[in-house]
């Protein structure tokens, strides 16, 4: 069995990490493959325990890239422990006085083959002891896979278009504004900057710079009464056939085609099926990639949903009501070249409340940082839409 | 052969042993576990001992200010000389901390990482960091919204940590969840009930193994659960609070003892005090367990019904805040309303009582402190207090301070 390269990176780093800290990495090596061997419900605690424990006896400041490498395509859980160690390693050396590895640290931080959060964990610890740090390194990190690190880069330079505009130098604001939208994944970033370009006169379409998705098929409503739509298979699961009529909860029903304007691409299934509760609905798009890619299905609903992509499901959520935010749940799965079919299941249950009426979606697909990935039919962006005085794209 | 001491040497001996013995029980953390979890050691929210000041302000009265890296709903606790909090940060709320710092001088004295593995969405208004930690005198078990499990010892130093909604990706609720750990005998509850994968668990507090696990009704609760039963171990049960019920269990094997199916609150929780438990449901509802058998209701009062703070009961009399921010106190044998005053502001966190002082810091910052009078018939504010920022925590309260904690600082609010 072949071992995928990020785990090969950190059995490479381990061994060289720290330069004379060959030999004491050879010690930390056992300890690490505790750590990294952690699971599911308490699974490898006792011995993570213990391991912990040694590797605090004998690890020190040189051998933290070494610790930090294991996190490569290590478990969440086994992310933490190694976090942990990290953070007590580096806490104890510079609470004695001792200067961190700033080097090897930065070398670990400018290989962006390791894993984005250690790699963070990296930089938090040479800004510590650096108060260089900052300045010398983030600049460099606007297009980072860490999301935390890309997100410092962007705000730097929103700061310097803030300050341009100020200034009066709209040419200067405007290319830095531009620049940090394209770089921004953050929601409170983009929005923040496309309202700044709308009052630069330069408004951002930003269902289009999220890819929300708009034109929609949609059927419904079958029965959710009781909640046992969330989990009854109706006929659109089985096989979606734009052409077919199905028996729903008042009657027959036929597929029908659904444009959304709104500003954060909601889809309102109120006003586009009528209102109902105890309903289920499905939503239907034919989604053409340009490749075949990791994609990532975003959905922000109040109700309960099931997402799937190419007949595979890729994510479900029986929840009513609890929050409605973007990008609120994540499919993770592979586009095909060319045609795909994504199919959503959105389930309203019969609450009385008022807060409780919302039978509704929002949903793009993107990368895993977050950037849209555009079906390559979509149409260019409509600036006309987000003028200054529009709502931009919320939640 | 074995040789036999005179008495008066093994008079010596043994007095010298139980010397030592003293001296080592009153220098382990757990003798000076002075608020170890949330609503302190008896979940009562009521403290003996020297009392706080009646005011203070940033330059009166504050023995120290600490920042914190992150915003949280959760109360500091105070374990020997350590005050635990916790917090959380990040544009998604995923980064969970767990800081300790020294109870005297308020100098950080270590600081741990985490990243969340489970849902950290949450209302604007609350946090990832919304349980409080608990102790049982010598490991922390820090508990967040994602359902994250993290036990620490007072140095720091990791023994264990659970995704539990790493091992049940359908728990969690992304409005947020609040309810706090505790911790009886080996075993640490953690009650994750929500809309998806809702259960209880208890782990092995050594090393984080689950012991049990029991479903729960598939709704959002955001209360507590509460150890209660009598004064030895043995006889202690864990009270757990749905919407739609309050139940009891076996701390060691998590089976169910009774039930009360009825509506309950589903934030504020219950309290146990002599063998009565003092339910948050229907107003509040006095509950007497019997063996083997379902419950006797000693009395309702649908009249006190709680708000997002919990009741706390001492002297037989019991103080609750509703979401107007009126302070009621109530005869604790039948319920009987004996005043009420409004305090100003929304209260998110539980009052505490030390003495015959209730302290009520509302969710704007402002500190309350009702002076109770001797006969308990009447309730009078005798000192009004600011402090910048967003309150949600109860506070804590150990050797005449109070511990409280904003969305950015913990002071410690003593006399000089």
């Amino acid at each position: 069995m072949h071992r995928r390269p990020k785990q090969m990176l950190w059995i490479v780093a381990w061994l060289v990490a720290g330069g004379s800290a060959l030999a004491q990495s050879n010690d930390l090596a056992p300890s690490l493959d505790v750590l990294r061997n952690v699971g599911r419900e308490g699974a490898g605690n006792r011995q993570a325990s213990a391991a912990w424990s040694q590797l605090m006896s004998y690890a020190d400041a040189d051998q933290l890239p070494t610790i930090l490498a294991a996190m490569d395509e290590a478990n969440p859980l086994a992310v933490n422990w190694l976090r942990a160690a990290v953070d007590a390693v580096a806490e104890k050396h510079v609470q004695n006085g001792g200067t961190l590895p700033t080097d090897a640290l930065e070398s670990f931080l400018e290989d962006k083959r390791h894993d984005p959060r250690a790699r963070r964990l990296a930089y938090e610890w040479i800004a510590r002891t650096d108060p260089s740090a900052p300045d010398r390194l983030i600049p460099q990190m606007l297009d980072d896979p860490s999301i935390e690190l890309r997100r410092d880069a962007v705000a730097r330079v929103i700061a310097e278009a803030e300050q341009a505009a100020s200034d009066e130098q709209p040419a200067a604001a405007l290319a830095a504004y531009r620049k940090a939208l394209g770089a921004a994944r953050d929601l409170d970033q983009v929005k923040l900057v496309a309202e700044a370009l709308a009052k630069l006169d330069q408004p951002v379409d930003l269902n289009h710079h999220f890819g929300f998705v708009e034109n929609w098929r949609l059927v419904g409503p079958f029965s959710n009464v009781g909640g046992i739509g969330f989990d009854t298979a109706y006929p659109p699961e089985k096989r979606v056939d734009f052409s077919a009529e199905y028996t729903g909860s008042d009657g027959p029903l036929r597929w029908i085609e659904h444009h959304t304007d709104d500003p954060a691409g909601h889809v309102d299934l109120n006003k586009a099926l009528g209102k109902h509760m105890g309903a289920v609905a499905y939503a239907a798009v034919e989604f053409h990639s340009a490749r075949r890619q990791p994609a990532e299905l975003r959905l922000g609903s109040p109700n309960a949903i099931k997402i799937w992509l190419n007949g595979q499901l890729l994510a479900t959520a029986q929840a009513y009501h609890a929050n409605n935010v973007m990008d609120q749940y994540v499919g993770r799965g592979e586009l095909v070249e060319g045609r795909n079919l994504i199919l959503l299941k959105i389930c309203q249950n019969e609450q009385t409340e008022d807060w409780a009426q919302d039978w509704k979606f929002q949903f793009r697909v993107c990368d895993a940082l977050g950037k849209a990935i555009l079906d390559v039919n979509r149409a260019p962006p409509n600036v006309a839409r987000n003028k200054p005085n529009d709502k931009p794209a919320t939640e | 052969m074995r040789q036999v001491k005179p008495l008066r040497n093994q008079r010596r001996s043994i007095v010298l042993a139980l010397t030592a013995l003293t001296i080592a029980w009153l220098a382990t953390p757990s003798a000076l576990a002075d608020w170890p979890q949330f609503r302190g050691p008896q979940s009562n929210s009521v403290a003996t001992g020297q009392q706080p000041p009646a005011t203070w302000s940033e330059s009166e009265n504050i023995a120290w200010r600490a920042d914190l890296p992150g915003r949280g709903p959760s109360s500091p606790i105070v374990v020997g000389d350590r005050v635990i909090v916790t917090s959380s940060s990040g544009v998604k709320q995923n980064r969970l901390h767990v800081l300790c710092f020294d109870a005297d001088s308020g100098k950080q004295l270590w600081h741990r990482q985490f990243w969340a593995t489970g849902r950290t969405l949450s209302h604007p208004s609350s946090a990832n960091a919304a349980p409080t930690p608990a102790s049982d005198g010598q490991l922390i078990f820090a508990f967040y919204s994602s359902n994250d499990l993290i036990c620490l010892d007072l140095e720091g130093n990791l023994k264990w940590l659970r995704g539990l909604a790493y091992d049940f990706p359908h728990a969690g609720n992304d409005v947020g969840m609040s309810s706090s750990p505790i911790v009886i005998g080996n075993v640490v509850v953690a009650q994750v009930e929500c809309q998806g994968d809702s259960f209880v668990t208890g782990v092995d507090k050594q090393t984080g193994e689950p012991l049990w696990r029991i479903e729960r009704p598939h709704e959002a609760s955001w209360a507590s659960p509460v150890v209660a039963g009598g004064a030895k171990d043995q006889d202690a049960f864990v009270l757990l609070q749905s919407p739609s019920q309050l139940t009891a269990h076996d701390p060691v094997s998590g089976q169910l003892l009774w039930s009360y199916d009825e509506s309950c609150d589903g934030i504020s929780s219950s309290v146990s005090l002599d063998g009565v438990i003092y339910a948050a449901s229907q107003g509040t509802t006095a509950l007497r367990p019997k063996s083997g058998g379902p419950v006797d209701v000693l009395w309702n009062e649908s009249r006190l019904k709680p708000g997002a703070a919990s009741m706390l009961i001492a002297d037989g009399r019991i103080y609750q805040i509703n979401r107007a921010g009126v302070l009621s106190c109530a005869q604790a044998t039948d319920g009987k309303i004996l005043w009420r005053t409004r305090l100003e502001g929304e209260f998110w966190g539980t009052p505490i009582l030390v003495g015959n002082r209730l302290y009520a810091i509302s969710q704007d910052g402002k500190g309350q402190v009702v002076e109770i009078s001797a006969d308990g018939s009447e309730g009078k504010v005798i000192g009004t207090s600011q402090l910048e920022g967003t309150f949600q925590c109860s506070p804590a309260v150990a050797d005449g301070a109070l511990y409280v904690r904003s969305d950015n600082h913990l002071w410690k609010i003593a006399a000089p």
